[in-house]
Protein backbone atom coordinates (compact mmCIF):
# COMPACT_ATOMS: atom_id res chain seq x y z
CA UNK A 1 0.00 0.00 0.00
CA UNK A 2 2.85 2.34 0.67
CA UNK A 3 3.67 2.14 -3.01
CA UNK A 4 1.01 4.70 -3.95
CA UNK A 5 2.71 8.07 -4.26
CA UNK A 6 1.27 10.82 -2.11
CA UNK A 7 1.27 13.24 -5.00
CA UNK A 8 -1.09 10.98 -6.96
CA UNK A 9 -3.54 10.78 -4.06
CA UNK A 10 -3.42 14.53 -3.72
CA UNK A 11 -4.22 15.02 -7.40
CA UNK A 12 -7.06 12.54 -7.17
CA UNK A 13 -8.59 14.34 -4.19
CA UNK A 14 -8.14 17.66 -5.94
CA UNK A 15 -9.83 16.33 -9.08
CA UNK A 16 -12.81 15.03 -7.13
CA UNK A 17 -13.11 18.33 -5.29
CA UNK A 18 -12.86 20.19 -8.57
CA UNK A 19 -15.55 17.98 -10.14
CA UNK A 20 -17.86 18.77 -7.23
CA UNK A 21 -16.99 22.44 -7.46
CA UNK A 22 -17.68 22.51 -11.21
CA UNK A 23 -21.00 20.71 -10.82
CA UNK A 24 -22.15 22.96 -8.00
CA UNK A 25 -21.03 26.08 -9.79
CA UNK A 26 -22.80 24.91 -12.93
CA UNK A 27 -26.06 24.80 -11.00
CA UNK A 28 -25.47 28.18 -9.40
CA UNK A 29 -24.46 29.79 -12.67
CA UNK A 30 -27.46 28.42 -14.57
CA UNK A 31 -29.71 29.90 -11.92
CA UNK A 32 -27.78 33.16 -11.87
CA UNK A 33 -27.78 33.47 -15.63
CA UNK A 34 -31.51 32.93 -15.92
CA UNK A 35 -32.30 35.23 -13.01
CA UNK A 36 -30.09 38.01 -14.33
CA UNK A 37 -31.53 37.57 -17.82
CA UNK A 38 -35.00 37.79 -16.34
CA UNK A 39 -34.34 40.88 -14.30
CA UNK A 40 -32.60 42.65 -17.16
CA UNK A 41 -35.71 42.03 -19.23
CA UNK A 42 -37.84 43.13 -16.27
CA UNK A 43 -39.39 39.73 -15.60
CA UNK A 44 -38.85 37.47 -12.58
CA UNK A 45 -36.91 34.64 -14.24
CA UNK A 46 -37.41 31.10 -12.90
CA UNK A 47 -39.82 31.29 -10.02
CA UNK A 48 -42.00 28.21 -9.73
CA UNK A 49 -39.68 25.33 -8.79
CA UNK A 50 -38.73 25.80 -5.16
CA UNK A 51 -38.64 29.14 -3.36
CA UNK A 52 -37.83 31.82 -5.94
CA UNK A 53 -37.08 29.07 -8.45
CA UNK A 54 -34.00 27.93 -6.54
CA UNK A 55 -34.50 24.31 -7.54
CA UNK A 56 -34.93 25.10 -11.23
CA UNK A 57 -31.35 24.16 -12.21
CA UNK A 58 -31.79 20.83 -10.42
CA UNK A 59 -34.96 20.19 -12.37
CA UNK A 60 -33.12 21.10 -15.56
CA UNK A 61 -30.29 18.75 -14.69
CA UNK A 62 -32.69 15.89 -13.99
CA UNK A 63 -34.40 16.54 -17.29
CA UNK A 64 -31.10 16.53 -19.17
CA UNK A 65 -29.95 13.32 -17.50
CA UNK A 66 -33.26 11.61 -18.17
CA UNK A 67 -33.37 12.36 -21.86
CA UNK A 68 -32.59 9.83 -24.55
CA UNK A 69 -29.12 9.97 -26.04
CA UNK A 70 -29.69 10.14 -29.74
CA UNK A 71 -27.13 9.69 -32.51
CA UNK A 72 -28.22 11.16 -35.82
CA UNK A 73 -28.27 9.05 -38.97
CA UNK A 74 -24.97 8.92 -40.86
CA UNK A 75 -23.19 10.66 -38.00
CA UNK A 76 -19.71 9.50 -37.06
CA UNK A 77 -20.70 7.83 -33.81
CA UNK A 78 -17.24 7.70 -32.32
CA UNK A 79 -16.36 11.34 -32.91
CA UNK A 80 -19.89 12.40 -32.09
CA UNK A 81 -19.70 10.97 -28.58
CA UNK A 82 -16.03 11.69 -28.10
CA UNK A 83 -16.63 15.41 -28.52
CA UNK A 84 -18.70 16.16 -25.39
CA UNK A 85 -16.34 14.10 -23.24
CA UNK A 86 -13.34 15.80 -24.78
CA UNK A 87 -14.89 19.17 -24.13
CA UNK A 88 -15.67 18.49 -20.48
CA UNK A 89 -12.78 16.34 -19.23
CA UNK A 90 -9.85 18.74 -19.77
CA UNK A 91 -11.79 21.45 -17.97
CA UNK A 92 -11.35 19.59 -14.70
CA UNK A 93 -7.61 19.68 -15.26
CA UNK A 94 -7.68 23.44 -15.75
CA UNK A 95 -8.75 23.94 -12.15
CA UNK A 96 -5.72 22.16 -10.71
CA UNK A 97 -3.16 24.98 -10.82
CA UNK A 98 -5.65 27.70 -9.84
CA UNK A 99 -4.77 29.29 -6.49
CA UNK A 100 -8.12 29.50 -4.72
CA UNK A 101 -6.57 30.46 -1.43
CA UNK A 102 -3.13 30.89 0.17
CA UNK A 103 -2.91 27.10 0.68
CA UNK A 104 -5.85 25.98 -1.40
CA UNK A 105 -4.25 24.93 -4.67
CA UNK A 106 -4.79 21.61 -6.35
CA UNK A 107 -1.28 21.40 -7.68
CA UNK A 108 1.32 24.09 -7.25
CA UNK A 109 2.93 24.05 -10.68
CA UNK A 110 5.75 26.19 -11.98
CA UNK A 111 4.06 26.27 -15.36
CA UNK A 112 0.48 26.44 -14.14
CA UNK A 113 -0.46 29.20 -16.50
CA UNK A 114 0.96 27.28 -19.44
CA UNK A 115 -1.00 24.19 -18.42
CA UNK A 116 -4.24 26.14 -18.40
CA UNK A 117 -3.58 27.76 -21.75
CA UNK A 118 -2.52 24.49 -23.33
CA UNK A 119 -5.41 22.38 -22.15
CA UNK A 120 -8.05 25.02 -22.77
CA UNK A 121 -7.12 24.64 -26.43
CA UNK A 122 -8.66 21.16 -26.40
CA UNK A 123 -12.07 22.75 -26.16
CA UNK A 124 -11.70 24.00 -29.73
CA UNK A 125 -10.96 20.48 -30.90
CA UNK A 126 -14.05 19.20 -29.10
CA UNK A 127 -16.22 21.83 -30.74
CA UNK A 128 -14.71 21.00 -34.12
CA UNK A 129 -15.31 17.26 -33.66
CA UNK A 130 -18.87 17.85 -32.48
CA UNK A 131 -19.70 19.88 -35.55
CA UNK A 132 -17.96 17.47 -37.90
CA UNK A 133 -19.22 14.29 -36.30
CA UNK A 134 -22.89 15.20 -36.21
CA UNK A 135 -23.31 15.28 -40.01
CA UNK A 136 -25.31 18.48 -39.88
CA UNK A 137 -24.80 21.63 -41.92
CA UNK A 138 -25.40 23.90 -38.95
CA UNK A 139 -23.01 21.83 -36.90
CA UNK A 140 -20.23 22.08 -39.44
CA UNK A 141 -20.78 25.82 -39.90
CA UNK A 142 -20.68 26.33 -36.15
CA UNK A 143 -17.54 24.25 -35.87
CA UNK A 144 -15.83 26.18 -38.66
CA UNK A 145 -16.69 29.42 -36.96
CA UNK A 146 -15.55 28.17 -33.58
CA UNK A 147 -12.17 27.15 -34.91
CA UNK A 148 -11.38 30.38 -36.73
CA UNK A 149 -12.66 32.39 -33.78
CA UNK A 150 -10.77 30.50 -31.11
CA UNK A 151 -7.54 30.44 -33.08
CA UNK A 152 -7.82 34.18 -33.60
CA UNK A 153 -8.68 35.07 -30.03
CA UNK A 154 -6.09 32.83 -28.48
CA UNK A 155 -3.32 35.13 -29.72
CA UNK A 156 -4.26 38.37 -27.94
CA UNK A 157 -5.18 36.28 -24.93
CA UNK A 158 -1.71 34.76 -24.80
CA UNK A 159 -0.05 38.11 -25.46
CA UNK A 160 -1.88 39.81 -22.63
CA UNK A 161 -1.02 36.93 -20.29
CA UNK A 162 2.60 37.16 -21.43
CA UNK A 163 2.71 40.81 -20.42
CA UNK A 164 1.95 39.78 -16.84
CA UNK A 165 4.43 36.93 -17.06
CA UNK A 166 7.13 39.37 -18.20
CA UNK A 167 6.32 41.72 -15.41
CA UNK A 168 6.26 39.16 -12.62
CA UNK A 169 8.80 36.81 -14.16
CA UNK A 170 6.75 33.75 -13.33
CA UNK A 171 4.23 31.38 -14.88
CA UNK A 172 3.23 30.07 -11.48
CA UNK A 173 -0.20 31.46 -10.65
CA UNK A 174 0.35 31.17 -6.90
CA UNK A 175 3.49 33.27 -7.17
CA UNK A 176 1.78 35.87 -9.33
CA UNK A 177 -0.97 36.18 -6.74
CA UNK A 178 1.45 36.32 -3.84
CA UNK A 179 3.27 39.16 -5.60
CA UNK A 180 0.19 41.37 -5.40
CA UNK A 181 -0.93 43.28 -2.32
CA UNK A 182 -4.16 43.33 -0.39
CA UNK A 183 -5.51 46.62 -1.67
CA UNK A 184 -6.93 47.20 -5.15
CA UNK A 185 -4.21 49.68 -6.10
CA UNK A 186 -1.59 47.01 -5.47
CA UNK A 187 -3.10 44.65 -7.99
CA UNK A 188 -1.66 44.05 -11.46
CA UNK A 189 -4.79 45.50 -12.94
CA UNK A 190 -3.52 48.97 -12.02
CA UNK A 191 -0.25 48.44 -13.86
CA UNK A 192 -1.68 46.60 -16.84
CA UNK A 193 -5.18 47.93 -17.46
CA UNK A 194 -4.94 47.43 -21.22
CA UNK A 195 -3.79 43.83 -20.82
CA UNK A 196 -6.71 43.20 -18.48
CA UNK A 197 -9.26 44.55 -20.96
CA UNK A 198 -7.70 42.63 -23.84
CA UNK A 199 -7.64 39.48 -21.72
CA UNK A 200 -11.28 39.85 -20.76
CA UNK A 201 -12.49 40.52 -24.30
CA UNK A 202 -10.44 37.62 -25.67
CA UNK A 203 -11.74 35.42 -22.88
CA UNK A 204 -15.29 36.17 -24.02
CA UNK A 205 -14.21 35.16 -27.51
CA UNK A 206 -12.48 32.02 -26.25
CA UNK A 207 -15.43 30.81 -24.22
CA UNK A 208 -17.88 31.50 -27.08
CA UNK A 209 -19.90 33.78 -24.87
CA UNK A 210 -22.19 36.44 -26.28
CA UNK A 211 -21.56 38.83 -27.98
CA UNK A 212 -19.05 36.41 -29.51
CA UNK A 213 -21.23 33.29 -29.48
CA UNK A 214 -20.99 32.77 -33.21
CA UNK A 215 -20.38 29.05 -32.86
CA UNK A 216 -23.88 28.63 -31.42
CA UNK A 217 -25.69 31.62 -32.88
CA UNK A 218 -29.24 30.47 -32.17
CA UNK A 219 -30.82 32.81 -34.68
CA UNK A 220 -28.56 31.74 -37.55
CA UNK A 221 -27.39 28.19 -36.90
CA UNK A 222 -30.15 26.72 -34.69
CA UNK A 223 -27.60 25.76 -32.04
CA UNK A 224 -24.41 25.56 -34.09
CA UNK A 225 -22.05 22.77 -33.15
CA UNK A 226 -24.37 21.17 -30.58
CA UNK A 227 -27.50 21.18 -32.75
CA UNK A 228 -27.72 17.39 -32.81
CA UNK A 229 -26.92 16.72 -29.17
CA UNK A 230 -29.63 15.69 -26.78
CA UNK A 231 -29.66 15.00 -23.07
CA UNK A 232 -26.31 14.81 -21.35
CA UNK A 233 -24.42 15.17 -24.66
CA UNK A 234 -25.63 18.73 -24.69
CA UNK A 235 -25.34 18.85 -20.90
CA UNK A 236 -21.61 18.18 -21.09
CA UNK A 237 -21.05 21.07 -23.50
CA UNK A 238 -23.20 23.23 -21.31
CA UNK A 239 -21.27 22.32 -18.17
CA UNK A 240 -17.99 22.78 -20.02
CA UNK A 241 -19.03 26.25 -21.13
CA UNK A 242 -19.79 27.31 -17.58
CA UNK A 243 -16.67 25.63 -16.23
CA UNK A 244 -14.61 27.43 -18.87
CA UNK A 245 -16.19 30.70 -17.83
CA UNK A 246 -15.11 30.04 -14.27
CA UNK A 247 -11.60 29.16 -15.40
CA UNK A 248 -11.07 32.30 -17.47
CA UNK A 249 -12.52 34.46 -14.71
CA UNK A 250 -10.32 32.74 -12.14
CA UNK A 251 -7.24 33.28 -14.28
CA UNK A 252 -8.22 36.92 -14.75
CA UNK A 253 -8.64 37.30 -11.01
CA UNK A 254 -5.34 35.57 -10.25
CA UNK A 255 -3.38 37.54 -12.83
CA UNK A 256 -4.95 40.97 -12.62
CA UNK A 257 -7.19 41.33 -9.59
CA UNK A 258 -5.02 40.09 -6.79
CA UNK A 259 -6.40 36.56 -6.48
CA UNK A 260 -7.11 35.68 -2.89
CA UNK A 261 -5.60 38.96 -1.68
CA UNK A 262 -8.18 41.37 -0.41
CA UNK A 263 -8.68 44.12 2.12
CA UNK A 264 -8.58 42.97 5.78
CA UNK A 265 -8.97 39.22 5.37
CA UNK A 266 -6.99 37.41 2.69
CA UNK A 267 -8.49 34.14 1.69
CA UNK A 268 -10.49 32.01 -0.68
CA UNK A 269 -13.64 34.09 -0.16
CA UNK A 270 -12.03 37.08 -1.82
CA UNK A 271 -11.08 34.88 -4.75
CA UNK A 272 -14.59 33.50 -5.10
CA UNK A 273 -16.18 36.94 -4.69
CA UNK A 274 -14.01 38.43 -7.41
CA UNK A 275 -14.62 35.49 -9.73
CA UNK A 276 -18.34 35.86 -9.27
CA UNK A 277 -18.22 39.60 -9.94
CA UNK A 278 -16.44 38.89 -13.23
CA UNK A 279 -18.96 36.14 -14.05
CA UNK A 280 -21.78 38.57 -13.38
CA UNK A 281 -20.18 41.06 -15.74
CA UNK A 282 -19.97 38.34 -18.38
CA UNK A 283 -23.65 37.52 -17.94
CA UNK A 284 -24.50 41.20 -17.96
CA UNK A 285 -22.61 41.63 -21.25
CA UNK A 286 -24.42 38.68 -22.76
CA UNK A 287 -27.85 40.13 -22.09
CA UNK A 288 -26.84 43.60 -23.23
CA UNK A 289 -25.02 43.32 -26.53
CA UNK A 290 -26.23 41.79 -29.77
CA UNK A 291 -24.07 39.19 -31.46
CA UNK A 292 -21.35 40.67 -33.66
CA UNK A 293 -21.08 39.75 -37.31
CA UNK A 294 -18.30 37.35 -38.22
CA UNK A 295 -16.22 39.93 -40.09
CA UNK A 296 -16.62 42.33 -37.18
CA UNK A 297 -15.49 39.61 -34.82
CA UNK A 298 -12.30 38.96 -36.76
CA UNK A 299 -11.70 42.65 -37.49
CA UNK A 300 -11.91 43.42 -33.81
CA UNK A 301 -9.39 40.72 -33.10
CA UNK A 302 -6.82 41.25 -35.85
CA UNK A 303 -7.07 45.03 -36.17
CA UNK A 304 -7.45 46.05 -32.55
CA UNK A 305 -6.76 43.43 -29.94
CA UNK A 306 -3.69 41.93 -31.62
CA UNK A 307 -1.78 45.17 -32.32
CA UNK A 308 -2.73 46.61 -28.95
CA UNK A 309 -1.65 43.46 -27.14
CA UNK A 310 1.65 43.45 -29.04
CA UNK A 311 2.23 47.10 -28.23
CA UNK A 312 1.43 46.48 -24.61
CA UNK A 313 3.80 43.53 -24.53
CA UNK A 314 6.62 45.56 -26.11
CA UNK A 315 6.20 48.39 -23.65
CA UNK A 316 6.09 45.92 -20.77
CA UNK A 317 9.26 44.25 -22.02
CA UNK A 318 11.07 47.58 -22.25
CA UNK A 319 9.95 48.73 -18.85
CA UNK A 320 10.86 45.45 -17.14
CA UNK A 321 14.24 45.44 -18.85
CA UNK A 322 14.97 49.00 -17.79
CA UNK A 323 13.86 48.74 -14.18
CA UNK B 1 -6.74 62.67 -41.38
CA UNK B 2 -9.19 59.96 -42.30
CA UNK B 3 -7.19 57.34 -40.46
CA UNK B 4 -7.26 59.41 -37.28
CA UNK B 5 -10.98 59.97 -37.70
CA UNK B 6 -11.52 56.26 -38.18
CA UNK B 7 -9.63 55.44 -35.02
CA UNK B 8 -11.54 58.12 -33.13
CA UNK B 9 -14.83 56.69 -34.42
CA UNK B 10 -13.88 53.30 -33.10
CA UNK B 11 -12.80 54.63 -29.75
CA UNK B 12 -15.90 56.76 -29.32
CA UNK B 13 -17.91 53.69 -30.33
CA UNK B 14 -16.67 52.10 -27.13
CA UNK B 15 -18.74 54.63 -25.23
CA UNK B 16 -21.89 53.21 -26.79
CA UNK B 17 -21.05 49.89 -25.11
CA UNK B 18 -21.12 51.66 -21.75
CA UNK B 19 -24.43 53.30 -22.64
CA UNK B 20 -25.87 49.89 -23.45
CA UNK B 21 -24.65 48.47 -20.16
CA UNK B 22 -26.17 51.42 -18.33
CA UNK B 23 -29.54 50.75 -19.93
CA UNK B 24 -29.62 47.06 -19.03
CA UNK B 25 -28.20 47.83 -15.60
CA UNK B 26 -31.06 50.22 -14.99
CA UNK B 27 -33.59 47.70 -16.25
CA UNK B 28 -32.06 45.15 -13.87
CA UNK B 29 -32.70 47.42 -10.92
CA UNK B 30 -36.15 48.52 -12.09
CA UNK B 31 -39.42 47.03 -10.98
CA UNK B 32 -40.56 44.01 -12.92
CA UNK B 33 -43.45 44.43 -15.31
CA UNK B 34 -44.70 40.85 -15.40
CA UNK B 35 -47.24 39.35 -13.00
CA UNK B 36 -47.08 36.02 -11.24
CA UNK B 37 -50.35 34.95 -12.76
CA UNK B 38 -52.09 32.56 -10.41
CA UNK B 39 -51.10 34.65 -7.41
CA UNK B 40 -51.58 38.06 -9.01
CA UNK B 41 -54.03 39.26 -11.63
CA UNK B 42 -54.10 42.26 -13.89
CA UNK B 43 -55.54 45.50 -12.64
CA UNK B 44 -58.12 47.54 -14.55
CA UNK B 45 -55.64 50.25 -15.41
CA UNK B 46 -53.34 47.65 -16.98
CA UNK B 47 -56.24 46.45 -19.11
CA UNK B 48 -56.67 49.79 -20.88
CA UNK B 49 -56.67 49.15 -24.61
CA UNK B 50 -56.75 45.42 -24.13
CA UNK B 51 -58.62 43.56 -26.89
CA UNK B 52 -60.48 40.65 -25.43
CA UNK B 53 -63.27 38.74 -27.15
CA UNK B 54 -66.13 40.93 -28.36
CA UNK B 55 -69.04 41.82 -26.19
CA UNK B 56 -72.28 43.71 -26.78
CA UNK B 57 -72.99 47.05 -25.18
CA UNK B 58 -76.27 47.30 -23.31
CA UNK B 59 -78.68 50.20 -23.48
CA UNK B 60 -77.80 52.80 -20.89
CA UNK B 61 -81.05 52.34 -19.02
CA UNK B 62 -81.61 48.64 -19.69
CA UNK B 63 -78.16 47.10 -19.49
CA UNK B 64 -79.46 43.60 -20.21
CA UNK B 65 -80.78 44.45 -23.68
CA UNK B 66 -78.35 45.33 -26.48
CA UNK B 67 -77.93 48.65 -28.24
CA UNK B 68 -77.56 46.68 -31.46
CA UNK B 69 -79.94 47.58 -34.32
CA UNK B 70 -79.11 44.48 -36.35
CA UNK B 71 -77.91 46.53 -39.35
CA UNK B 72 -75.38 43.77 -40.18
CA UNK B 73 -72.53 46.24 -40.74
CA UNK B 74 -70.25 44.27 -38.46
CA UNK B 75 -71.07 41.03 -40.28
CA UNK B 76 -70.09 42.50 -43.65
CA UNK B 77 -67.04 44.25 -42.21
CA UNK B 78 -65.65 41.15 -40.56
CA UNK B 79 -62.79 39.68 -42.61
CA UNK B 80 -62.96 36.30 -40.94
CA UNK B 81 -66.72 35.89 -40.84
CA UNK B 82 -66.88 35.18 -37.16
CA UNK B 83 -70.08 37.10 -36.44
CA UNK B 84 -73.51 35.84 -37.41
CA UNK B 85 -76.68 37.75 -36.59
CA UNK B 86 -80.30 36.76 -36.97
CA UNK B 87 -82.57 39.75 -37.34
CA UNK B 88 -85.81 39.93 -35.43
CA UNK B 89 -88.82 39.21 -37.67
CA UNK B 90 -91.96 41.23 -37.75
CA UNK B 91 -94.53 39.85 -35.30
CA UNK B 92 -97.03 37.66 -37.12
CA UNK B 93 -100.51 39.15 -36.87
CA UNK B 94 -103.17 36.89 -35.48
CA UNK B 95 -106.21 35.85 -37.47
CA UNK B 96 -108.38 38.52 -35.89
CA UNK B 97 -105.82 41.22 -36.54
CA UNK B 98 -105.49 40.12 -40.18
CA UNK B 99 -109.25 40.29 -40.54
CA UNK B 100 -109.31 43.75 -39.01
CA UNK B 101 -106.55 44.95 -41.33
CA UNK B 102 -108.35 43.61 -44.38
CA UNK B 103 -111.52 45.35 -43.38
CA UNK B 104 -109.74 48.59 -42.76
CA UNK B 105 -108.07 48.39 -46.17
CA UNK B 106 -111.41 47.84 -47.82
CA UNK B 107 -112.73 50.89 -46.07
CA UNK B 108 -109.89 52.80 -47.65
CA UNK B 109 -108.13 53.55 -44.41
CA UNK B 110 -104.39 53.60 -44.13
CA UNK B 111 -103.12 50.38 -42.66
CA UNK B 112 -99.93 50.22 -40.65
CA UNK B 113 -98.47 46.80 -40.96
CA UNK B 114 -96.38 45.71 -37.96
CA UNK B 115 -92.72 46.32 -38.73
CA UNK B 116 -89.80 44.15 -37.72
CA UNK B 117 -88.22 45.52 -34.56
CA UNK B 118 -84.64 46.70 -35.07
CA UNK B 119 -82.92 44.21 -32.85
CA UNK B 120 -81.14 40.90 -33.17
CA UNK B 121 -82.69 37.70 -31.95
CA UNK B 122 -79.40 35.91 -32.15
CA UNK B 123 -75.89 37.26 -32.02
CA UNK B 124 -73.33 34.48 -32.40
CA UNK B 125 -69.61 35.12 -32.26
CA UNK B 126 -66.89 32.58 -32.95
CA UNK B 127 -63.81 33.69 -31.02
CA UNK B 128 -61.71 30.90 -32.52
CA UNK B 129 -61.99 32.61 -35.93
CA UNK B 130 -61.72 36.19 -34.71
CA UNK B 131 -58.46 38.01 -35.37
CA UNK B 132 -59.42 40.90 -33.06
CA UNK B 133 -58.86 43.39 -35.89
CA UNK B 134 -61.59 45.69 -34.65
CA UNK B 135 -63.29 46.29 -38.01
CA UNK B 136 -66.66 45.46 -36.48
CA UNK B 137 -66.15 47.89 -33.62
CA UNK B 138 -65.15 50.66 -36.03
CA UNK B 139 -68.01 49.99 -38.40
CA UNK B 140 -70.77 49.76 -35.83
CA UNK B 141 -73.17 52.63 -36.39
CA UNK B 142 -74.45 52.80 -32.83
CA UNK B 143 -71.46 51.68 -30.83
CA UNK B 144 -73.14 48.50 -29.79
CA UNK B 145 -70.08 46.27 -29.88
CA UNK B 146 -66.74 46.53 -28.14
CA UNK B 147 -63.75 44.53 -26.95
CA UNK B 148 -64.19 43.02 -23.54
CA UNK B 149 -61.48 42.97 -20.88
CA UNK B 150 -61.79 39.23 -20.52
CA UNK B 151 -58.09 38.44 -20.09
CA UNK B 152 -58.13 35.00 -18.59
CA UNK B 153 -60.50 33.41 -21.08
CA UNK B 154 -59.20 29.95 -21.96
CA UNK B 155 -60.68 26.59 -22.76
CA UNK B 156 -59.76 23.17 -24.03
CA UNK B 157 -63.07 22.88 -25.88
CA UNK B 158 -63.47 24.48 -29.28
CA UNK B 159 -67.17 24.98 -28.71
CA UNK B 160 -66.50 27.18 -25.71
CA UNK B 161 -65.31 29.85 -28.11
CA UNK B 162 -68.61 29.97 -29.97
CA UNK B 163 -70.29 32.54 -27.83
CA UNK B 164 -73.86 33.70 -27.67
CA UNK B 165 -73.25 37.37 -27.04
CA UNK B 166 -76.91 38.18 -26.34
CA UNK B 167 -77.01 35.60 -23.59
CA UNK B 168 -73.73 36.84 -22.13
CA UNK B 169 -75.00 40.41 -22.13
CA UNK B 170 -78.15 39.31 -20.37
CA UNK B 171 -76.21 37.48 -17.71
CA UNK B 172 -73.91 40.44 -17.28
CA UNK B 173 -76.82 42.86 -17.02
CA UNK B 174 -78.49 40.68 -14.44
CA UNK B 175 -75.32 40.48 -12.45
CA UNK B 176 -74.93 44.25 -12.55
CA UNK B 177 -78.46 44.74 -11.36
CA UNK B 178 -77.93 42.27 -8.59
CA UNK B 179 -74.79 44.10 -7.54
CA UNK B 180 -76.70 47.35 -7.62
CA UNK B 181 -79.41 45.83 -5.47
CA UNK B 182 -76.85 44.80 -2.93
CA UNK B 183 -75.60 48.40 -3.18
CA UNK B 184 -72.07 47.16 -2.87
CA UNK B 185 -70.39 47.15 -6.29
CA UNK B 186 -68.48 43.93 -6.13
CA UNK B 187 -66.17 43.53 -9.05
CA UNK B 188 -64.70 40.06 -9.23
CA UNK B 189 -61.41 40.05 -7.40
CA UNK B 190 -59.16 42.12 -9.58
CA UNK B 191 -56.24 44.44 -9.21
CA UNK B 192 -54.05 42.73 -6.72
CA UNK B 193 -51.18 44.62 -8.23
CA UNK B 194 -51.16 48.08 -9.78
CA UNK B 195 -48.49 48.61 -12.38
Amino acid sequence: MSQIPVELVKILIALVAVAAFVGLNGLVLVYLERKVAGHIQRRPGPFEVGPHGLLQPLADAVKLIGKQLFTPKNADGFLFWLAPILSFMPVLLLFLPLPFGPKLTGMNLNLGLLLILAFSGLNVLATCLAGWGSNNKYGILGAARAVSQSVAYEIPLLLSVLAIAFQTGSLNLSEVVAGQGSWPWQWNFMVQPLAFIIFFVSALGETNRAPFDLAEAESELTAGFHTEYSGMGFGMFFLAEYANMIVVCSVAVALFLGGWNGPFFDGAWWFLAKVYVLLLVMIWLRWTFPRVRFDQLLNLNWKWLMPLALLNLLITAFVTKLS
Amino acid sequence: MTAIKKIWDNVSGLWSLVVGLKITGKAFMDKQVTLHYPRETVSDSQLEGFRGPLELVGKPKVPASPKCIACMMCVSACPSGCISITKAKAPKPTEAELQAMKEAEERGEKVVKPKAPKEPTKFMYDFSLCSLCGSCVENCAVGAIRFSDNVYFASTDRNAFKMDLLYRLEVKGQRQEQAKAESAPQEPEKSTKEG
